[in-house]
C-alpha cells in the first residue's frame, strides 16, 4: 500500500486520489484524459466531499481506464454499461457521490441509449465525456462524434456521418446540468466538476480533448501543444449558449461554458414522492430494510 | 440469518410460477430488480414492482436488457441482493453481463423463463433450450450455477437457494424456468420468515489497509466489501490480480480463471441436487428436468404398468451437472432416456457420463410440452 508522506516531501495534492502504484498510465504524450484527471482530483481536494463517498464507474476505452487510476471506489464495467451499472449503484447507496467517467464512443454510440434514458430519469449521476473524436484504444476509428471531412481508420476518404452535439443530446434528453470545455480550459474544467458535485441529479460534462497518436497525427494537426493552441483560439466562451447552437464542425468554433443549470427532481426524488403519494406511510423507502 | 419477515408472505397460496419465483426473490432478501418487460417472464417483475416498495427496495424497469443486466451488478455492490429477470432475446442479450458478473465475482440471480427459440421464436410458449446458453453463453471460460424449477412451489423454494448459492460462491446463478412452469398455477406454501435460511454476503472484518479484494479466502472465494466504506476497491472485468489491478500475462490469467472455475468445480458436490423416482430398480432411467420431468413421470408409469421398470432422475441443480450420480446410474441401468425441449442439450451431458450405456433422445422443438406416449416409446426402446 501507499506510504505516509512524510513532512519533508511536499506530495502534489491530487496524488491521495491517484492510485500511485498503477503509474505510469497508459495515455500517450499529449492525452487530454490525464489532464482532465488532474482537474477531477483538484475538485475532489475542493468540494471536500468525503473521497471514501465517491465512487467512478467507467466503461471501455482510453477514458474508461480512468477509474482504475483514481483512489476511489471504481469500476470498470463492460462497453458503454457505465451508465446503468451508475444508476442501480446509486439506487442502492443513495449517499454515494456517483461518477460516469468515460469516452465519447463509449458513451454516445454503444452506450447511447443509456445516456438518454439515464437523462431522462434524471438519475443522480454525473457524467464526464472526454471527446477526443475518435476511437482511441482501437486504433483510430470514426465515431459518433467524428467531425464531417475528418479523417478516420475506417472513415479512410473522410467522415460522411454528421456527429452528435453532445450538450443539445444531453439537454433535450433531460440532463440538469450540461457543460462543455476543452483541455485547455482546466480551472473551468475543475469548476463545473465542483459545481455538479454539488448538484443533484443528471449533470453531463463534455471535455473536448486531443488524441495527438491517432487523431491529430491522421488528419495533420500536429501535436499535444498544437492542439492546445488551436483550442485557445478557436474556443469562445458562451455561458448560457442554446445548445442548438454549440455544434462542432472540423477544426472550427469551439463554443464552451455552462449551457444548463436547472433544477429538476432526480429519480430518487421522483420514486419516493410517487410512492409516498401512492402507499403513504407503507411506504418503506428505496434502501433496503 | 433468517429472512425479513416484512417481506415473507407466509401462508398457502394458489399462484403461478412467476409469481411463487418473485415472493422467493423476496424471501430471499432481494432489494433491488432491475428488468425489460418480455413474455413469459414479465409477471416476476411486475409483482416485485408492487410488492418491493412496501418491503424496502426498488425495482427500476430499464431502457434494455443490458443495462437491467448490469444496473443489478451496480446495485450489488452498492450493497443491495439484486436479480433480473427475461426471456429468450432478452437472455441472449445479457451474455456479456453474465460474464463481467462472474469475472468480477458479483452475486446475483438471473432468471430465464424459457420460450421457444431461436429469435423471437414462440413469445408465449415453452422451450427449453436455453440450458447450453445458461452454461456457455458468454464468451470465455468460467464455470455457473444454474437450477431448474419443476413446479411453483419450486419456483418459491428454489429461488432462495439461488440467491443463497449467489452469495455463497460469489458467482452469477442462473434460474432456468420454462412458460409452462412459469405460467402454472399451483399450490405454494410459504413458511414463516423465522424458517428460511439466507445466507448474508460474506463482507469482510479486515481492515482497509489488509483487504485484498479478489485474495481468495475460504474455498477459493474471496470476501466482498461493498462501495463506499472506505476501502477504495477497484472492480474491473480485465484480467486481474489480488488487488483488483489489470495485469495482462498469462500467469495472471491462468490463477484467476483457474479460480473462477474451480471454485465451482471443487464444490461440485456440495451444490448437485437432484429428485430421483423409482430408481433402485430400475432398468431405465427417464432423465428429465423443468416441465418435462412432470410428463416423464407419466410415462414412467405407463411403462411400469407394462413391466418395464423405469425411473426419473430430475437435475434440480443443472450447472454444475450431476456428472457422479450419472456414472453411478449407468453401471446399474441398460439405458437412459433423456427428454428436453430441445434437439438435444443436456442430452449430451448424459451421454457424456453414462458411459457407454443405451442413451436415447427424445427431442421437442417446444411450443408444449412432450406426449407421454413419445417418452413411453423411447423407453421400450431402451430396453429392447
Amino acid at each position: 500500500m501507499r506510504e505516509a508522506a512524510t513532512p519533508c516531501q511536499p506530495i502534489n495534492p491530487v496524488e491521495p486520489f491517484l492510485r500511485t502504484e498503477r503509474m505510469p498510465h497508459i495515455w500517450c504524450p499529449g492525452c487530454g484524459i490525464g489532464t482532465t484527471v488532474n482537474c477531477f482530483a483538484r475538485a475532489l481536494v475542493e468540494s471536500k466531499i468525503s473521497p471514501d463517498k465517491v465512487a467512478v464507474v467507467s466503461g471501455i476505452g482510453c477514458t474508461g481506464r480512468v477509474a482504475g487510476y483514481l483512489h476511489l471506489d471504481s469500476f470498470h464495467t463492460t462497453h458503454g454499461r457505465a451508465i446503468p451499472f451508475a444508476t442501480g449503484l446509486k439506487l442502492a447507496d443513495p449517499s454515494l457521490t456517483v461518477v460516469v467517467y468515460s469516452g465519447d464512443g463509449d458513451l454516445i454510440a454503444i452506450g447511447g441509449n443509456h445516456f438518454i434514458h439515464a437523462a431522462r430519469r434524471n438519475v443522480d449521476i454525473k457524467v464526464i465525456c472526454v471527446n477526443n473524436f475518435i476511437y482511441g484504444m482501437t486504433g483510430g476509428q470514426v465515431g459518433p462524434t467524428t467531425p464531417i471531412g475528418a479523417l478516420a481508420t475506417t472513415a479512410p476518404y473522410g467522415c460522411f456521418e454528421r456527429p452528435f452535439n453532445l450538450p443539445f443530446l444531453a439537454e433535450s434528453s433531460g440532463a440538469v446540468y450540461v457543460a462543455r470545455w476543452t483541455a485547455y480550459h482546466v480551472r473551468f474544467i475543475a469548476h463545473s466538476m465542483m459545481e455538479a458535485f454539488n448538484k443533484t441529479g443528471f449533470c453531463f460534462i463534455e471535455i473536448i480533448a486531443p488524441c495527438p497518436t491517432l487523431y491529430q497525427r491522421r488528419n495533420h494537426l500536429g501535436d499535444g501543444l498544437d492542439t492546445m493552441k488551436y483550442y485557445k483560439q478557436k474556443s469562445v466562451i458562451k455561458n448560457g449558449a442554446n445548445t442548438k447552437d454549440v455544434e462542432l464542425d472540423f477544426q472550427g468554433e469551439i463554443i464552451v461554458g455552462k449551457f444548463v443549470d436547472i433544477e429538476r427532481p432526480a429519480l430518487k426524488q421522483t420514486i419516493d414522492r410517487q410512492l409516498q403519494q401512492a402507499l403513504g406511510s407503507r411506504y418503506s423507502g428505496v434502501g433496503g430494510p | 440469518m433468517k429472512a425479513n419477515p416484512k417481506a415473507v408472505l407466509t401462508g398457502t397460496h394458489f399462484i403461478d410460477g412467476d409469481q411463487a419465483c418473485c415472493e422467493g426473490a423476496l424471501a430471499a432478501g432481494a432489494d433491488f430488480a432491475a428488468g425489460y418487460p418480455i413474455t413469459p417472464s414479465t409477471e416476476i417483475v411486475e409483482r416485485f414492482a408492487s410488492r418491493i416498495p412496501t418491503v424496502g427496495g426498488v425495482f427500476l424497469q430499464m431502457e434494455d436488457e443490458l443495462a437491467s443486466s448490469i444496473a443489478i451488478l451496480g446495485a450489488t455492490w452498492g450493497g443491495a441482493k439484486a436479480f433480473t429477470v427475461t426471456s429468450g432475446p432478452g437472455f441472449s442479450l445479457m451474455m456479456e453481463h453474465i460474464g463481467y458478473a462472474a469475472m468480477t465475482e458479483t452475486p446475483c440471480v438471473f432468471v430465464d423463463v424459457q420460450r421457444g427459440g431461436p429469435s423471437t421464436g414462440l413469445p408465449t410458449l415453452p422451450g427449453q433450450g436455453d440450458m447450453m446458453q445458461a452454461r456457455w453463453g458468454s464468451h470465455g471460460d468460467y464455470e455457473i450455477i444454474a437450477l431448474c424449477p419443476n413446479s411453483p412451489q419450486e419456483c418459491f423454494d428454489l429461488m432462495i437457494d439461488a440467491f443463497n448459492l449467489a452469495e455463497q460462491y460469489r458467482t452469477p446463478v442462473m434460474f432456468m424456468m420454462d412458460e409452462c412452469v412459469g405460467h402454472m398455477t399451483e399450490k405454494v406454501i410459504i413458511p414463516p420468515a423465522g424458517e428460511i435460511e439466507i445466507l448474508p454476503r460474506r463482507y469482510t472484518a479486515l481492515p482497509p489497509e489488509q483487504y485484498r479484494p479478489f485474495r481468495p479466502c475460504s474455498e477459493g472465494i474471496p470476501e466482498m466489501v461493498k462501495a463506499g466504506e472506505g476501502y477504495r476497491i477497484h472492480v474491473t472485468g480485465l484480467t486481474h490480480d489480488e488487488q483488483g489491478y489489470p495485469a495482462m500475462d498469462w500467469q495472471t490469467q491462468q490463477k484467476l480463471v483457474g479460480r473462477l472455475v474451480e471454485k465451482i468445480r471443487r464444490n461440485a458436490s456440495k451444490i448437485v441436487r437432484y429428485e430421483e423416482r423409482h430408481t433402485k430398480d430400475a432398468e431405465v432411467i427417464v432423465v428429465a428436468y423443468g416441465i418435462t420431468s412432470r410428463i416423464g413421470l407419466r410415462a414412467i408409469a405407463m411403462a411400469r404398468e407394462e413391466g418395464i421398470r423405469a425411473g426419473l432422475h430430475r437435475p434440480i441443480v443443472v450447472w454444475p451437472f450431476p456428472d457422479d450420480r450419472i456414472r453411478k446410474l449407468a453401471g446399474k441401468v441398460q439405458g437412459f432416456v433423456v427428454v428436453e425441449m430441445n434437439y438435444g442439450q443436456m442430452f449430451y451431458e448424459v451421454e457424456r457420463c453414462a458411459a457407454g450405456a443405451r442413451t436415447l433422445l427424445v427431442p421437442h422443438g417446444g411450443g408444449t410440452v412432450h406426449e407421454p406416449k413419445e417418452i413411453l416409446a423411447a423407453i421400450r426402446e431402451a430396453v429392447r
